[in-house]
């Protein structure tokens, strides 16, 4: 069975800085893959890729099918193109819009689905989340945990088989952390595929099913996390555990 | 007769005045300043043949008034100075002392004589009825006119002749600011006629061909000087001394000089050396009446002139909005050629005067497109104010956090959808406090299109207060009834952005 995203080789400059020096793995439906780094080792401009936002200058991406390669313009918007949710860390929701118009704008104007079969959907998705009670909050009225639920629902609205999330845990207090690990591998356990980037080895060790740990724009070590994190082999890793745990915020 | 070429010069005076003293230029007439000049005001803006600026020396100022008023003070052993006081506003400053007397081809009224003290009058004019050649034949009198449209200066015995006519025959009165271009305008076929005094008429004659000039009189009425109402002591002196001057030929003189002497002026000088009475034509509606009267018959109109204002600023505003609206897209998502001719638009139309634009508009595309006034006044503050609104709404545009676009784009997206349902919505957001501002604004610069015919609040009161003498209740009346339109528009506001900020009842 072939994996739900497919890195292949992926190489992105940024000015005359080597950001990703051929980046390759895949991540397979029920999996959650964790990326793992320095800050500045490439782990959000990974996500910003395969999410299309930043343009590859070498390699492919293959999301579902749908690839992402050197000099191809991106597929045209529309409900085709979107095999990705992606969950940003500082959520960016959109104003204006309550927390079930947030979920509900896509399906309704990207999906083209009708606004009552959107608005059940959403509320369901709120729901999974435990956040249906504020569904008609704004967002500057939700706390930092109540927000990231919400952006994860709107992430999942046109049900991508892909979901991405940038340093989900950044914010979150160690109850959340667990309460947002078991909401994940929930998501992966209906046959999602997930890519996560963090700098929480806890959190990694206790809900990823594979760490790759990126270091200067290549993936310098992988496996599962029990192994990877106990028995360091690169000085990237080793570095990741020490006590002077950089918070990254990129 | 009011010269004035000024542009919007009488608003920004009666502006003025409300608020405090009158801009006061001293400008040496003649000779050197001696220990205690006599100061004489008058108007120097396009002000010929009575007062100009000499073209070979623009510190000094010519003309016939500049004659007389020397005449005056080397008869009173002083020596002259220039005040120069906008037109409208030479009634108050004399009122207020600002000069000893005041001559710049001022009116012979009964409101003014009532209001001031007056000298005897020293000029003798008809007012004249011009038309286009072709038209000579059918227009001969007011009368003629029913349904067209004749031209004037704002504030004057030709304007109210004018209205009067507008009652009587029902043609459509338009008050200008100046006395050129109501005959450019009559050429060019904007007006049908132009009612002005024969010295007017004569010297544009010169400068517009393919005009007529009918001879005979509308109204006749006479210049005279003005002082302050307990000056009648020095008035005497200054009536002795223009009787002196017209008995041994120095007025007859000066008036020859200045090209304005004619046949009506001896038996005229005759009369006023017989202490005769000088006649003239009545003057419909300038019989003195108290100030409450002369409101309440300029209550209507300033109500009227509130709408034109409030219609005018409304379809302007959303005019501005739109272009500004599309202006600013242009600018955030256009490539770099449009993105270049969009800023040159936006800096020229910020970096000129709203005036000159207006001017362009209404007069320079004349040849091209001969707007309405009310369309150009629209068309130009429209277009203006799109300049300020397109720098409001791309800064609001810019203002949307690039996460959410970001987050838009990884959603499906496309750009114009992003723009319509999630950057523009948070953009009119942070817009509206200062679209309101710019709102309030356009209220009050709608007054600037007065200098397009265009008979506004502020132009009304202006002839109101012209009329009545005194500023304190136009003024107040005026101010009340912008406030009436501004304040609403500002609760609104304030009103819509409390709603968007306040939690959401869930």
């Amino acid at each position: 069975m072939s994996p739900v995203l497919d890195v292949r080789d992926v190489r992105l400059r940024r000015g005359a800085r080597d950001v990703l020096r051929g980046v390759t793995f895949e991540v397979g439906a029920g999996e959650v893959v964790a990326l793992m780094g320095l800050s500045g080792s490439g782990k959000t401009t990974v996500l910003r890729a395969v999410a299309g936002l930043d343009p590859v200058d070498a390699g492919r991406i293959v999301v579902s099918g749908v690839s992402i390669e050197a000099g191809v313009p991106r597929p045209p918007a529309g409900p085709a193109a979107v095999q990705v949710g992606m969950v940003f860390q500082f959520h960016h929701l959109f104003e204006h819009l309550t927390a079930i118009e947030n979920v509900c704008l896509a399906p309704v104007h990207v999906g083209r689905t009708a606004r009552d079969a959107a608005a059940a959907t959403a509320r369901r998705l709120l729901a999974d989340l435990g956040v249906e009670h504020r569904q008609f909050a704004l967002p500057r009225e939700l706390s930092g945990g109540e927000a990231q639920r919400v952006a994860i629902a709107r992430a999942l609205a046109l049900d991508p088989p892909l979901l991405l999330l940038d340093e989900p845990t950044a914010s979150l207090d160690p109850a959340r952390r667990d309460d947002l690990g078991a909401a994940l591998r929930a998501l992966a356990a209906q046959g999602r595929a997930l890519l996560v980037t963090s700098h929480d080895d806890d959190f990694v060790r206790a809900h990823a099913t594979t760490v790759l740990v990126l270091a200067d724009g290549a993936v310098v070590e992988r496996g599962a996390p029990a192994d990877v994190l106990t028995r360091p082999q690169h000085d990237a890793t080793k570095a990741l555990l020490t006590g002077t745990r950089p918070r990254t915020i990129s | 007769m009011t010269r004035r070429l000024a542009l919007g010069a009488g608003v920004c005076a009666a502006l003025v005045c409300l608020a405090g003293p009158p801009q006061v230029l001293a400008q040496r007439a003649q000779g050197a300043p001696s220990s205690a000049p006599f100061l004489w005001g008058g108007d120097a803006e396009g002000g010929a043949p009575f007062v100009e600026a000499d073209p070979k020396d623009p510190t000094r100022v010519v003309g016939l008034d500049v004659d007389i008023a020397t005449l005056v003070a080397h008869a009173l052993g002083r020596e002259p100075q220039f005040v120069q006081i906008t037109f409208t506003s030479l009634d108050q400053s004399a009122a207020r002392g600002d000069f000893s007397l005041g001559l710049s081809g001022i009116e012979d009224t009964p409101a003014r004589r009532h209001a001031l003290a007056a000298t005897i009058p020293y000029y003798e004019f008809r007012e004249v009825l011009t038309v286009r050649a072709a038209d000579r034949p059918r227009f001969r009198t007011l009368a003629d006119l029913g349904g067209r449209k004749v031209a004037t200066l704002g504030g004057t015995i030709a304007y109210e002749l004018l209205l009067a006519a507008q009652r009587d025959h029902g043609i459509a009165a338009v008050s200008y600011d100046d006395d050129v271009h109501p005959y450019a305008d009559l050429a060019n076929g904007r007006v049908d006629a132009v009612l002005l005094d024969n010295v007017l008429a004569e010297r544009s004659m010169r400068k517009v061909s393919g005009l007529y000039t009918n001879p005979d009189a509308v109204a006749v009425n006479h210049y005279i000087g003005i002082l302050g109402p307990a000056d009648t002591g020095l008035r005497d002196r200054i009536d002795d001394i223009l009787r002196a001057a017209m008995r041994d030929g120095r007025l007859e003189a000066i008036l020859r000089r200045w090209n304005v002497w004619n046949a009506d002026q001896p038996p005229f000088f005759a009369h006023v050396l017989a202490n005769a009475p000088v006649g003239g034509t009545p003057i419909p509606e300038t019989t003195p009446v108290s100030a409450i009267e002369m409101t309440r018959r300029y209550l209507p109109s300033l109500l009227t002139a509130s709408l034109v204002t409030l219609a005018l600023s409304c379809l302007s505003m959303a005019l501005a909005v739109l272009c500004g609206a599309g202006i600013a897209i242009g600018r955030v998502y256009g490539g770099a050629a449009l993105r270049l001719v969009l800023t040159a638009y936006v800096e020229v139309m910020r970096g000129t005067p709203i005036l000159l634009q207006l001017f362009v508009i209404y007069y320079g595309l004349a040849a091209v497109v001969r707007l309405p006034a009310f369309v150009a006044a629209l068309i130009g503050l429209g277009l203006n104010y799109a300049a300020y609104e397109s720098e409001i709404y791309r800064g609001a545009l810019e203002a949307v956090p690039r996460g959410q676009l970001e987050a838009a784009r990884v959603l499906g997206f496309s750009t114009g959808q992003t723009l319509r349902l999630i950057r523009g919505p948070q953009a009119f957001r942070f817009a509206l406090a200062p679209m309101t501002n710019d709102f309030v604004a356009m209220l009050k610069d709608s007054s600037l299109v007065s200098v397009l015919t265009v008979m506004e609040l502020t132009k009304q009161t202006q002839i109101f207060a012209t009329n009545l003498g005194s500023w304190v209740i136009p003024g107040a009346l005026c101010a009340g009834l912008y406030l009436a339109m501004s304040l609403p528009l500002a609760h609104l506001a304030r009103r819509l952005e409390a709603a968007w900020q306040a939690p959401t009842a869930s």
